[in-house]
């Protein structure tokens, strides 16, 4: 944004303008001084350009709690089944409360309990951790263009997932394997990043975004070139899910770890959020503020690589929702990260679970890649956000 | 509060940027630092505010060390304007000010009273509290400049730190900026780029150069032609001024026959 805003008439600042009041004659101390105001004159001015609209808080948060309890119903009752609603509901009720079924709806009530709620839980965790990770990672390089993808966390990730689940490494976990391979990824290619992007003046920004970036292309060409080494006979198709991501694999075996990890990160977010706005006025001012900036940035590195080794483990990389969730936050509730952590991963929940609905109906019985949806949603939604005036992170 | 930098050496990349540097504020002065660019001016305001350790050396306050202090404890005693410039997240001017609460408050509490009634005195103290609900990014480079010195009022340290504080500013606006700094009652330790400016504002001023303190002392005693053409490379007189009987400096290059090197 420019600063034209002040109108050329405005009065003068300082000592010339008309309304300096006196100076007290009593010697200033250091708690009473009192300064001339130099503004009384520009006050009466008119001030620029409107303030930032801003959407309160708590209706915004309710709103979006009762949209995300409506979407995982959508979630659940549509799909490609034909099942009727009120059918849907008495398996949820049914799963929910213990109650029981009729025989011949066994294969309607799995549809319902064992593959689509939890396929809309996780969706919804999924679309949660990728937002607030995005929001931290974009304050934690300063960077309009941050992800968890571009600093190669994602794809890193999907490398150890398709460790496990190709050549069937750390078998011994047992269903921790994939969760733990995919963390473990995301820290190495993490700490490789770190390793590759840092000089002796510390930790650029440019510099991570530009190593992540590199490294990004790099972990998504093993990961390939593992699918395909594989002799599944599936290869192509599991390699379009690693790469645009998809939910199709969720089961209930997946919730309790990918749950556990997203709000154990949220935690964290939450907590720091005061210091994520001091990381993102810069490293020097969040010295001045009292905040170690490096030292944050390292626990925001292992936060980040949790969150997207849980969520990669359990979706593949889905791409975009960690990019543009965080930015139509700010455009809603400012840059304040205490209100944009608590708005963007109930907008990130409730965007992927209708982006999986979509995915499951549009070409059913075909699915698509959610990657493809979130992209297809996505990009024009955020283009018209950016050309409104107003928006300016990154100086638009 | 009395601020002492002592024998500060900074390395950066294995090359002393800065070397030996003592530096004293006594409690409510404002301290001027003054040297060509790249002398060295920045690095040492940047190990006062913490943003570098130093190689060697130690800055106190009040003769406590400060790079031994938590860090919240030290943003407590010491508030920073650093030379960064934000131009990404879109903060409102009341927000940024906030920030200066930061090493007051726990991490997850809501802001407390004593926070919302520092943010408003600080914003008020600077004339700037019509300002609070615009976005920082929208505000004119003074009016930025007015909104980070409350940011630093609010964070109700007894000492500040400027680097370059005037810069892109008008004139209007560098008169003000240092004379809001100057009533702030707060001992100012303030990097300065004009020289008549820094001489006008300053109790004492510091001439670095090759990262090493060349002089010292009450401003008009420090900056001498003589100095004035060592350290910076140009000629200077000084005139007083017609109303005030203040000594100005004025500036012109210096005869090329002592900068360029005898012919072989």
């Amino acid at each position: 944004m420019d600063c034209e805003g002040t109108p050329p008439g405005r009065a003068p600042l300082g000592a010339a303008s008309p309304h300096v009041r006196k100076r007290p004659e009593a010697k200033a101390t250091d708690s009473t001084v009192a300064i001339t105001s130099p503004a009384d004159g520009a006050r009466t001015a008119p001030g620029g350009p409107p303030p930032p609209r801003r959407l309160p808080l708590p209706p915004l948060i309710a709103a979006l709690a009762a949209g995300l309890l409506l979407s995982l119903a959508c979630g659940v009752a549509m799909g490609y089944s034909g099942l009727t609603w009120g059918a849907v509901f008495g398996y949820l009720r049914a799963g929910l409360t213990g109650g029981t079924i009729a025989p011949d709806e066994v294969s309607a009530y799995t549809i319902v309990w064992e593959l689509r709620f939890p396929r809309a839980l996780l969706a919804a965790i999924v679309g949660a951790g990728l937002s607030a990770i995005g929001v931290a990672v974009q304050a934690m390089v300063r960077n309009a263009l941050a992800d968890p993808f571009v600093l190669g966390i994602s794809s890193g990730a999907a490398v150890g997932a398709n460790a496990v689940l190709i050549f069937g490494a750390l078998g011994a976990l047992g269903v921790w394997a994939l969760s733990a391979a995919a963390f473990a990824a995301a820290l190495a290619a993490m700490a490789l990043v770190y390793a590759a992007a840092r000089t002796p003046q510390g930790l650029t920004p440019l510099r991570l975004v530009l190593t992540g970036t590199a490294m990004y292309y790099g972990f998504s060409a093993i990961s390939t070139l593992m699918v395909f080494s594989s002799d599944r006979a599936e290869a192509a198709r599991s390699a379009m899910m690693w790469l645009l991501g998809s939910l199709g694999g969720a089961s209930w075996d997946s919730v309790p770890i990918a749950a556990g990890a997203v709000l154990a990160g949220l935690a964290h977010l939450a907590f720091s959020a005061r210091r994520l706005n001091a990381l993102a006025m810069g490293d020097e001012t969040a010295a001045a503020l009292g905040v170690d900036a490096g030292r944050l940035r390292k626990q925001l590195f292992v936060t980040a690589a949790g969150v997207t080794g849980a969520v990669v483990a359990v979706s593949g990389a889905i791409g975009f929702v960690g990019l543009m969730v965080p930015h139509i936050t700010r455009m809603l509730v400012g840059a304040d990260h205490r209100r944009v952590l608590a708005v963007a991963p109930l907008l990130g929940a409730v965007l992927l679970v209708w982006v999986d609905i979509i995915s499951r109906v549009l070409l059913a019985p075909v699915e698509l890649p959610i990657g493809v949806i979130t992209a297809v949603v996505g990009v024009p939604c955020f283009v018209l956000l950016m050309r409104r005036r107003g928006y300016t992170f990154g100086g638009a | 509060m009395r601020v002492d930098v002592e024998d500060l050496s900074v390395a950066i990349a294995g090359a002393r940027i800065v070397e030996d540097i003592t530096v004293r504020a006594d409690s409510g002065q404002l301290v001027g630092l003054v040297g060509p660019n790249g002398s060295g001016k920045s690095t040492l305001l940047r190990c006062v505010y913490r943003a570098l350790r130093p190689a060697a050396g130690t800055v106190r306050l009040d003769g406590a060390d400060l790079h031994a202090m938590d860090v919240r404890e030290g943003a407590r005693a010491l508030a920073a304007l650093p030379q960064e410039s934000v131009n990404e997240f879109d903060f409102t001017a009341a927000e940024v000010v906030a920030m200066g609460r930061l090493p007051h408050q726990k991490a997850v509490a809501r802001a407390t009273a004593a926070d919302a009634a520092a943010c408003a005195a600080a914003l008020a103290r600077v004339g700037a509290d019509h300002l609070a609900d615009r976005g920082f990014l929208t505000l004119s480079g003074g009016e930025k400049q007015r909104v980070l010195i409350a940011r630093a009022l609010a964070q109700e340290s007894r000492v500040l730190v400027l680097d370059e504080p005037t810069n892109h500013l008008d004139i209007a606006q560098q008169l003000e900026v240092l004379s809001l700094v100057r009533g702030s009652g707060l001992t100012v330790l303030a990097a300065l780029h004009d020289l008549n400016l820094a001489a006008g504002h300053c109790d004492v001023l510091y001439v670095i150069a090759g990262g090493r303190i060349v002089a010292s002392g009450p401003p008009h005693e420090v900056l001498t032609p003589e100095l004035l053409a060592e350290v910076f490379g140009v000629r200077a007189h000084r005139v007083p001024h017609p109303e005030s009987g203040a000594p100005q400096l004025l500036f012109d290059r210096l005869p090329a026959a002592t900068t360029t090197p005898a012919a072989p």
